[in-house]
């Protein structure tokens, strides 16, 4: 069944079908040396949602990220994205895919050789043959969106850090990308930034029809944008719900990462020998 | 004594591993030449700039005194042999033949491919060529085929710019602290440089340069993404580069006397 949603992607609109999953990852295995990041994952992201995925430190969720637009290979599993195996993909249909994605990284990852405008105008020149003075105006309304476009003429080198995420917000969706996947967004932003760019990823996500992954700690502001959301632990999903299920869910481990609370399944200390033993030295006898 | 048959044997295939991935690596950066020198030269040429005229300063000041120094040096030996006459010969020979290609090379790696080196690692490390990739913009035409080539075009001239500034010096010697005959001196190297001499420094050049260029953009590409690493990478840049050039140096003659 055919939604109304159109999808702005470039030059031509694409009809999106909103009843079928964007991306499927199934029996997902990958490893960083002998430590295992994902152990069987199952995973459905919705076309047309903020889905969030939400873990402790290290469960891997910039890794999935990363998977999903195949920037990683799987060491076992499936990814499905609009219905096609990327895995299959050879260099030029992944590009392809690739530019229907933006994506934000956690640093922002700014080309610091570019100034802020350039930096929103590199896919545009890279992928697109518009004249200047449209490219100008597309890159100017991104900026206005994200409330940089007094700092145009800048170099990543004179931003603070939230500004720089920023403007790779504003790259990150300059194409009109199909899906946007958002690595810790509002890590680093004061309070007035992150309001609005939560409304921003909310908006956007809302009117141009697009699928957004939130990669993020933040539970208060993932609550007030994310349709969904994963919580990711052990190299799988430990569940998966709106927020406010999420956070009434019985769950010992839900419940310790959704309140904050040191004490659950999750330990806030990394592996060690006793305390008490090694302050006294007796772990080197 | 397995321990260490172990080491050598594991030492050896991840050296056949790692030559095998470079000359991949420069086989994809010769691929993606031919569109960047036809299809977006100004890329490249800002690149020359970057390598070549932020070295020159170095280069000339470098040739200028070696090229004295080959003169002192030519000058009292010839004297023995009351041959004065040929001292810009002998610098001649030396700049042109040998010391302007490896002396430049030596000097490009420690300017320009250091540069090279530390701006691509700290790209990788800050996640600029993954946002390329996802932008679907390969880094390797975007970022290293333009480093390649800017290096490569940019040597065979600052070779040529030392050879030139290094003979001024010779002639500062020579002819203006040593009196030798300023026709003679210059007649001399008329006569006795040939076609083939020059030749010799162009082709050496070339070679270095691609050398020199891609194991400033390989080290750059392959850094571990850390501070560390990428000073480690910058450190081995020069150190391979220096190693390489001295080998060829010595292949490249052989093959050509």
């Amino acid at each position: 069944m055919l939604s109304s949603g159109v999808t702005c992607q470039g030059y031509y609109f694409v009809l999106a079908d909103y009843s079928k999953n964007l991306i499927e990852i199934q029996d997902l295995t990958f490893s960083r040396g002998p430590r295992k990041i994902f152990d069987g994952l199952d995973l459905t992201i919705k076309r047309g949602q903020v889905t969030a995925l939400m873990g402790p430190s290290g469960t891997g969720k910039t890794t999935l990220l990363r998977l999903i637009t195949r920037q990683l290979i799987p060491e076992h599993g499936t990814i499905y994205v609009d219905g096609v195996d990327i895995s299959t993909l050879d260099q030029s249909e992944l590009y392809r895919l690739r530019q229907r994605f933006g994506m934000l990284f956690q640093n922002g990852a700014l080309l610091t050789d570019l100034t802020v405008f350039e930096n929103v105008a590199f896919p545009l020149r890279e992928h697109t043959k518009l004249s200047q003075r449209l490219i100008r105006h597309i890159v100017l309304t991104k900026l206005h969106a994200v409330g940089l476009r007094g700092a145009a003429a800048m170099t990543p080198a004179e931003l603070s850090g939230g500004m720089a995420r920023r403007v790779a917000l504003a790259r990150a969706m300059v194409m009109d990308p199909d899906i946007l996947l958002y690595d810790e967004p509002f890590v680093g932003l004061d309070p007035i930034s992150m309001g609005v760019i939560v409304r921003l990823v909310r908006r956007m996500n809302d009117a141009l029809g697009i699928t957004s992954i939130l990669v993020s700690h933040d539970v208060e502001e993932v609550a007030t944008v994310a349709d969904n959301s994963f919580l990711l632990s052990d190299g799988k999903v430990a569940a998966s719900g709106s927020p406010d299920e999420l956070r009434t869910a019985n769950s010992e481990l839900v419940r310790q990462f959704m309140h904050g609370m040191a004490d659950g399944p999750v330990a806030f200390h990394y592996d060690a020998p006793s305390y008490e033993e090694q302050l006294l030295g007796r772990d080197t006898e | 004594m397995n321990r260490t048959a172990q080491d050598i044997y594991n030492n050896t295939v991840e050296f056949i591993r790692t030559f095998g991935a470079f000359q991949l690596f420069f086989l994809r950066l010769l691929q993606h030449s031919p569109a960047l020198l036809f299809g977006r030269f100004p890329v490249v040429v800002k690149q020359v700039y970057n390598a070549g005229a932020l070295s020159l300063v170095i280069v000339m000041i470098c040739g200028l005194f070696v090229g004295a120094v080959l003169a002192l040096q030519a000058y009292s030996n010839m004297s023995r042999f009351n041959a004065e006459d040929w001292t810009g010969v002998a610098a001649a020979f030396a700049l042109v033949k040998e010391l302007g290609p490896v002396m430049t090379a030596i000097l490009f790696a420690g300017r320009a491919g250091t540069a090279l080196t530390s701006e691509i690692g700290l790209m990788k490390a800050t996640d600029q060529l993954a946002a390329m990739e996802m932008m679907a913009v390969n880094p390797v035409s975007r970022v290293l085929v333009p480093r390649f080539l800017g290096g490569v075009i940019a040597m065979p001239l600052l070779a040529a710019i030392f050879s030139a500034v290094g003979m001024f010096g010779a002639h500062l010697v020579g002819v203006e602290l040593f009196q030798v005959d300023v026709g003679s001196f210059w007649q001399q190297i008329q006569l006795t440089v040939e076609l083939s001499d020059v030749n010799e420094g162009i082709i050496k050049s070339i070679v270095f340069g691609v050398a020199a260029s891609l194991i400033a953009v390989w080290e750059g590409y392959n850094t571990v993404p850390t501070a560390e690493g990428v000073g480690r990478a910058t450190t081995r840049t020069v150190v391979i580069t220096a190693i390489t050039i001295l080998v060829f140096d010595f292949m490249i003659t052989a093959a050509l006397i």
